[in-house]
């Protein structure tokens, strides 16, 4: 436990001092983290899952508010919290599913099924009950009827196979087990989302195009090169991404695989779309709304894009897609650099200097790290899960997320 | 895992491996050892004042923790209590990867004094264990310090004499008032451009009128190039190694860092140590030395330079604020009019209440204030729990904890109001003041004095004492207020402007820019003399140039030589020989050599006493028969006679009523030396004849002699002639 206290707060420590960045890193991190917190966290006996989403919660607020722009984090949170209720439920009607077998079976045990308080309750209802509590989905909608049929049958077959009499303890232990098994698998997508977003790229690009990115984002190099990898023959633009010329370094990264490639200045971004196919981005968070937070001058490439027709593309794992709506982004989820990323302190010394003259600093320097694209601006999302369009992004994050942990 | 602590043995080997796995350690000095902020330090210690609502040593360990450091010694002097129950309530003494260690004394008054105790401390428990950052408690920086660590270990290894690694970083100075942007003076240093040493270090003694600085020679002897800047900043920052505690134990008078010990190793060359600079440019580093500093420091972190440690990230257990538009961090609690003005730049905390119709521009509000109605703020730091009445203007002040301004008081420019002080209703506090609820302590004994007051149990007993006191005993600040206003200690007056909260205000940058252009008037007419001052008699002369001062130290030099040569008898020779050197060093002409060489002699003569113009003349021939061969030495050439003679003439001028009477007769006895060649005489007549009046009243005395002269001439050229014929 304090072994997870000390991780807790150097993790957040690190997010404090903006020392660890890029969405991926922080979800992963961030996923490992509660994966150790729930390993470690001594489950009651009652409502265990209660107590493991407080366990959860209370971290998560932590590292939410060391450092609130960064949405991964709330958004790794928020599955995992989704992850326990999930498993939860599923061993509860599991639970009742194999008590409603051994009610008909064996009647002796009906008090104490009583006493721990579970109403009988056929297999078919519990189903009813998990498929309302959570949204009708596009997916689930699709795929309802099989899964109402399996879920049943899975876990009595699971019931079946313990004994009566470690009934309880062995729920317990098979809550934590499972969540501990469903953050791994979150661990692995996240891990994968390149991969999973990659293996799309041949799709949507073709030969002969002109692709157009801003600033440096792993998905988008692995998504380029997926392409470059299938013998599909593109060009690359790459807009520097000012003031931290992430872009140099995206360039530098195609060039060793060999993409034809051509820095430009964001301020070029304009005279060049018209030459260009595509517009592929990596999200730095995708809101529910389907706006988009990427680097920043990414929104004057959307709008540039959509003078032009081009369709602007972008990329992002699903640990990147935030449950929240955003109000005023260009305020409240953004983050302020230094100005010394744009100007040299030393050759403007003299201009901040508030000795003399009015006393009042007449140089304001802005260096916002993001920009937001509104929903309108961006033609399709492409996710691990597949390509979306904006409109349909609030049903995605229904899949991924519980409504009971939109506000933390 | 953090390195355990080695022993004395395992310092021993000096393996990279070793270096490197050494802990980095810090000394952070949380006292300024000076009086700038008096009289909030009478209070408080000085790293407790709050910047931009963080207690000022939080940036300072903030940084320290995120740039890799791992254990901080905290040099604890004037009131260390509060400092250290300060760090025992914060998280700094829990966090995993910081140990914050204290160490009081109460005894240092300086710098080199706290350093000579962690020397004493260090010899018997030997915590410092290899190079060290040494800072004081109110820096504000987000540099990475690791490397640079690495570096000066790594030159250390290279060479064992580079003791101590100085960040700079490069910010103008204005160019009026020659003074940083953090309200020092202008520093001057000179640096090697390619090993960057730093080889010069000027700080208070530039002579801002004359705009030049002196170096040595020898700096230029050694070095191939030197870079010298006049925009550099010193962020108080360094990296030491070990030696500099002992140099500092070996020096006991070394008080000041940068003073005393960068000037003594530069100056006097201690055992060949050398100190190198390091200059940062993305990253920030400036230390809060005066209330110029602290106000542009604060703006600098509004600004976000210091990121991340700005006021909406959470870097040392504040509170975030949340950021809005046009920089305006605001808590989320604090409750603002609609009818309220915030404008930009502005920070307000947590609990603070805004009234209607209020005007907050370029200020820092601290937490739970209340601001009644129609109040203007401007370009002011105002700290915690403080209440503001109805209808006050505050401009450019610092108000500390607690106090109460009471409704229509003013606040002009610059006032400094410490803790708890009560302004009355409608006082005016005059520009500049610093009030306080302590007295001002009478025996102001040297800037260099101490900033505490014995303990803080006695301190706060002192205070509750003066606070009956005020009670009983009318106010300076109105029948309603409570407080005493500190006279400024003499001398410092006109400077108070110069390190107040407030900006220059435009009569005085007015000022400074008249007498810049006076000075350049000046400056067109007679050129600055390049060291000591003028005798009279040269600045009535109006076509002083360069060539003629240097002329006016030679002739000195030459009389100096002349009059040893005198006292001590030395030979002729000797005497050439050094008057040589001399024309050499100053590269003088030989005809200069003769005039001065004459001069020296004419002046001998007369400092000796004498009553009447003939014991004058007896003088003056004795010596020059004496020293004849010297002055023969000079005067073989036509030109270099004739020098001498306008000298002579030139200083019959300058004391006429001296010289005047002997001037023939003199003339006549070099002649008859055979000093002078009666053709130099007659040129000299010749030359002159066309002169004023007022220049031809020697060629009139001594017209007898020339003409005698002529008639002797004319009649040897006869007797050739007709020898020849």
């Amino acid at each position: 436990m304090p072994d997870v206290q000390s991780m807790v707060v150097e993790f957040v420590n690190k997010l404090r001092k903006r020392k660890i960045e890029g969405s991926q890193a922080t979800a992963k991190y961030t996923v490992e983290l509660l994966r150790s917190v729930i390993s470690q966290h001594r489950v009651p006996h009652a409502n265990q899952a209660a107590a493991l989403i407080d366990a959860v919660k209370a971290v998560g607020e932590q590292l939410v508010a060391a450092n609130p722009v960064e949405l991964a984090v709330g958004n790794v949170v928020r599955r995992v919290l989704h992850i326990i209720r999930e498993e939860d439920l599923s061993l509860t009607t599991a639970a009742m599913a194999g008590l409603d077998l051994l009610d008909a079976s064996d009647d002796d045990d009906e008090d104490n099924c009583k006493g721990i308080g579970y109403p009988a309750m056929s297999a078919a209802v519990v189903a009813a009950a998990r498929s309302t509590l959570r949204p009708p989905s596009l997916q689930t909608l699709l795929e309802g009827t099989p899964e109402s049929a399996t879920v049943p049958y899975t876990s009595s077959s699971g019931a079946d196979s313990e004994s009566k009499t470690a009934d309880k303890s062995s729920i317990t232990r098979k809550l934590k087990h499972d969540v501990i098994e469903g953050v791994n698998q979150l661990i692995h997508e996240i891990a994968g989302c390149h991969e999973q977003i990659a293996e799309q790229a041949i799709e949507h690009i073709h030969q002969n195009e002109v692709i157009l990115t801003l600033g440096s984002s792993r998905t988008v190099l692995e998504f380029l090169c997926a392409a470059k990898e299938k013998k599909r023959s593109f060009r690359v633009f790459v807009a520097e991404g000012a003031p931290r010329y992430q872009g140099h370094l995206l360039a530098k990264e195609l060039v060793a695989r060999g993409l034809q490639t051509t820095v430009i200045t964001d301020s070029a971004v304009f005279a060049m779309i018209s030459r260009v196919n595509m517009v592929i981005i990596g999200a730095h968070a995708v809101m529910a709304n389907g706006g988009v937070i990427g680097p920043v001058g990414v929104n004057m490439a959307a709008l540039a894009a959509q003078k032009h027709a081009v369709p602007f593309v972008v990329l992002a794992g699903s640990h990147k897609l935030c449950p929240l709506y955003p109000h005023n982004p260009e305020v409240l989820l953004n983050e302020l650099r230094s100005p010394s990323e744009l100007l040299d302190f030393g050759e403007f010394s003299d201009c901040l200097d508030f000795g003399a003259g009015s006393g009042s600093p007449l140089l304001q320097v802005v260096n916002p790290t993001f920009d937001y694209v509104p929903p309108n601006l961006v033609s399709l999302f492409i996710t691990d899960t597949g390509g979306h369009n904006p409109s349909y992004m609030y049903r995605l994050i229904a899949d991924y997320y519980s409504a009971d942990d939109l506000v933390m | 895992m953090v390195a355990q602590k080695k022993g004395g043995g395992a310092r021993v080997s000096e393996d990279a491996e070793e270096q490197s796995r050494q802990r980095l350690q810090a000394i952070l000095l949380a006292d300024s050892f000076a009086t700038k902020f008096r009289p909030v330090t009478l209070e408080r210690p000085k790293v407790l004042l709050p910047i931009v609502n963080v207690p000022m040593i939080d940036y300072t360990l903030a940084w320290l923790e995120s740039a890799g450091i791992e254990e901080v010694f905290v040099f604890c002097c004037a009131h260390s209590m509060q400092v250290i129950e300060y760090l025992e309530n914060s998280e700094w003494y829990s966090h995993p990867n910081l140990v914050v260690r204290t160490i009081e004394s109460h005894k240092s008054i300086s710098a080199g004094d706290a350093l000579r105790y962690m020397y004493e401390q260090q010899t018997e428990t030997s915590q410092i264990l290899g190079d060290f950052v040494l800072v004081s408690g109110d820096t504000v920086s987000n540099m990475p310090l690791a490397d640079l660590i690495q570096e000066h270990r790594e030159r250390k290894k290279k060479d064992e004499k580079a003791i101590m690694t100085m960040v700079i970083k490069k910010s103008k100075s204005s160019p009026l008032t020659h003074q940083s942007r953090l309200g020092t003076d202008q520093l001057f240093i000179a640096v090697d451009p390619l090993t960057k040493q730093l080889l010069h270090y000027e700080e208070d003694k530039i002579d801002l009128a004359k705009g030049s600085v002196c170096l040595e020679k020898s700096l230029l002897d050694g070095n191939p190039s030197v870079l010298l800047f006049n925009d550099m900043q010193d962020c108080y920052i360094d990296i030491c190694s070990p030696e500099v505690l002992s140099l500092f134990e070996d020096n006991f008078d070394y008080q000041h860092l940068r003073r005393h010990f960068v000037k003594g190793v530069l100056v006097d060359d201690i055992m060949g140590y050398k100190i190198f600079t390091h200059e940062i440019h993305s990253s920030y580093g400036a230390r809060i030395d005066n209330f110029r500093s602290y106000d542009t420091v604060s703006k600098d972190i509004i600004q976000r330079w210091t990121y991340p440690y700005v006021p909406d990230i959470n870097f040392s257990g504040n509170r975030p604020l949340k950021l809005g538009r046009q920089g305006t961090y605001r808590a989320c609690d604090a409750v603002q009019s609609r009818s309220a003005d915030v404008g930009a730049s502005t920070v307000i905390g947590y609990g603070t209440k805004i009234g209607n119709g209020d005007i907050i521009l370029n200020s820092v509000i601290g937490n739970g204030c209340s601001i009644g109605s129609n109040v203007v703020i401007e370009g002011s730091y105002i700290w915690n729990n403080v209440t503001i009445e109805d209808g006050c203007e505050i401009r450019n002040a610092i108000v500390c904890d607690g106090v109460k301004i009471r409704a229509g008081a003013v606040l002009q420019p610059g006032v400094v109001l410490s803790f708890n002080v009560v302004v009355g209703r409608d006082f005016v506090v005059p520009a500049y003041s610093k009030v306080s609820l302590l007295q001002q302590p009478t025996t102001e004994d040297s800037d260099e004095e101490l900033e505490y007051a014995e303990s803080s149990s006695g301190a706060a007993d002192h205070l509750s004492g003066v606070n009956l006191q005020m009670e009983s005993k009318a106010s300076e600040l109105g029948p309603d207020g409570a407080g005493y206003i500190w006279e400024v200690c003499e001398g410092a007056h006109d400077e108070e402007w110069k390190h107040s909260v407030a900006s220059i205000p435009k009569d005085k940058l007015a000022e400074i820019t008249q007498a810049i252009d006076d000075d350049d008037t000046e400056d067109e007419s007679v050129l600055p003399p390049s060291g000591e001052l003028k005798s009279d008699a040269d600045s009535i002369n109006t076509d002083v140039n360069d060539p003629n001062d240097d002329y006016y130290y030679f002739e000195k030099e030459v009389e100096g030589t002349f009059l040893r040569a005198i006292d001590e008898n030395i030979k002729v020779d000797l005497v050439t020989l050094e008057i040589n050197s001399l024309r050499l060093s100053f590269n003088m002409e030989s005809a200069d050599c003769a005039g001065a060489v004459f001069y020296s002699m004419m002046k001998q003569a007369v400092d000796t006493p004498h009553n009447s113009a003939s014991e004058l003349y007896r003088n003056a021939s004795s010596i020059m028969g004496k020293w004849k061969e010297l002055l023969g030495f000079y005067v073989k050439k036509i030109d270099e006679q004739i020098e001498v003679i306008m000298k002579f003439e030139e200083m019959c001028q300058e004391s006429p009523k001296e010289l005047g009477p002997v001037f023939t007769q003199i003339l006549h006895f070099l002649y008859e030396k055979d000093v002078l060649q009666e053709d130099a005489i007659l040129r000299w007549a010749e030359e002159k004849a066309g002169a004023d009046e007022a220049d031809k009243v020697y060629l009139k005395q001594c017209e007898k002699f020339i003409q005698w002269l002529k008639e002797a001439s004319e009649e040897e050229d006869e007797d050739d002639e007709e020898e020849d014929s």
